[in-house]
């Protein structure tokens, strides 16, 4: 069996396969679809998956989010997209 | 929103605790696949983001690649509730071609013995081989277990199993008493000595197999202090259809005397969900009695389950009794001391009625 994986800088995070980001019209909300459950993802949450394609790093993914979100204290930054991912990760929802 | 969609009520098990009423559709009376399109393609455009296929045994029905397929065009994500046995890795394959996003495959025990006892058939061997099959496949794999006084202390086994079959996710159901598994909860109810340590054995699985596995429980309610949000809330997020086309709130709904329940040959799915008598008669908070009515936690549990309302009480309109603030709260607990207590009788197996042929 696998362990825990951990996400950190280098780390290159996308959605697992068989899970999908969708619009949810009802809600009026972006979504995962994943297993069983569905995700609701609030406008940083989406601005964060959206960016997690497997290439990027996460250190790529805040850079870019700074740079889209100005004035945005790069360290708190860096804080959500870690805990995001690291809990996506957790849920098997995403791989790193 | 979801939809549960019961393809068909046959299945080659016989589970004792099967969440099918008590009166089982024959395949005569089911949706064909042109009516079954329809419904995937009226759900969609209602808001439905996932369908649920299930049944009975949904790979009894020879197109349920078909469905699978209309469900994926009109964008539905997929899962597929299975028991396994009627599937090989030749019609997952060609399940996967028809955009099936996961598999849920049940189990009813860690062993064959008690698996293939509570089944009333020989099963466990071929699960484990399709489990297999399923992750070879590439497919994420929920293992499912339904829990009870006759396997309950092989839980550790079962979280060891879900984890060597490479599932991702594990959902540790106790038995709901509903429909087969009331006329067999003296059998099955377990004491709430054996349910508190389940809970800590599942407590500390989850904080070891962290990033793992990932484990759904779903605790009895007759040991419960609140009552959980039955559906997340009658008519809010889920809609189940039968397999002749029954639209209904939840799957158990039909075991309500007195609910009429509008069928998708006769009326526009959108039109049921909107305006149907039965999706109006617990929506929301309106209908709620005390304490429920004007109770801080109305809209967390939405009154808790009619249905078990239905079948403590008779009467589907009282707060569920699992809530400690029912005036029927004490008289459940007298229930499940007895029953747990009792030693049971014969398990009544799940079966086709023998009278209406």
């Amino acid at each position: 069996m696998n362990g825990r994986a951990i996400a950190e800088g280098s780390s290159q995070p996308k959605l697992a396969p068989h899970r999908r980001l969708q619009f949810d019209k009802a809600r009026n909300s972006w979504t995962v679809q994943a297993p069983e459950r569905a995700f609701l993802l609030d406008e940083i949450a989406h601005a964060i998956v959206s960016r997690c394609n497997g290439e990027a790093t996460i250190d790529a993914i805040v850079d870019d989010l700074c740079s889209t979100f100005e004035g945005a204290p790069r360290d708190a930054v860096a804080a959500d997209v870690l805990k995001l991912v690291q809990d996506f990760s957790d849920k098997g929802v995403m791989t790193l | 929103m979801a939809l549960l969609a019961e393809l068909t009520h046959r299945c080659p098990l016989q589970c004792v605790y099967c969440s099918n009423p008590l009166h089982l559709e024959r395949a005569g009376g089911e949706l064909t696949t042109d009516e079954w399109l329809k419904v995937l393609t009226e759900v969609a455009e209602l808001g439905c983001m996932q369908v649920h296929f299930s049944g009975g045994e949904p790979a009894a029905r020879r197109d349920l690649e078909q469905l699978v397929q209309g469900a994926a065009q009109s964008g539905l994500y997929t899962n597929l509730i299975t028991s396994g046995v009627l599937l090989d890795d030749v019609r997952l394959k060609r399940l996967s071609d028809a955009g099936l996003e996961h598999v849920q495959l049940s189990f009813q025990d860690a062993v064959a013995e008690g698996a293939d006892r509570i089944a009333g058939f020989k099963g466990h061997a071929k699960k484990l081989e399709f489990a297999k099959a399923v992750r070879v496949a590439g497919f994420p794999l929920t293992a499912n277990f339904v829990v009870h006084r006759h396997n309950l202390e092989r839980l550790p086994a079962m979280l060891d199993l879900a984890v060597a079959l490479g599932a991702q996710r594990t959902e540790i159901a106790h038995v709901q008493y509903y429909g087969w598994a009331l006329q067999n909860r003296a059998s099955l109810l377990p004491t709430r000595e054996q349910l508190e340590r389940a809970t800590a054995i599942v407590d500390e699985a989850r904080t070891r197999l962290k990033g793992v596995l990932v484990i759904d429980y779903v605790v009895p309610d007759y040991y419960a202090r609140r009552p959980k949000a039955c559906m997340g809330g009658w008519g809010r997020r889920f809609l189940n259809v039968t397999p002749s086309g029954r639209v209904l709130p939840c799957h158990a709904a039909e075991s309500i005397a007195g609910l009429q329940f509008d069928n998708v040959r006769e009326r526009p799915l959108r039109d049921i969900w909107h305006s149907s008598e039965a999706f109006q008669r617990f929506r929301g908070t309106d209908w709620m009695p005390a304490p429920c009515r004007g109770c801080e936690r109305a809209e967390i549990d939405w009154g808790g389950c009619r249905c078990q309302a239905f079948a403590l009480t008779g009467d589907a309109s009282r707060t569920d009794p699992a809530c400690a603030l029912s005036s029927d709260h004490a008289r459940l607990l007298e229930i499940a001391a007895e029953d747990a207590a009792s030693s049971g009788g014969n398990f009544v197996y799940r079966k086709f009625a023998l009278s209406d042929d």
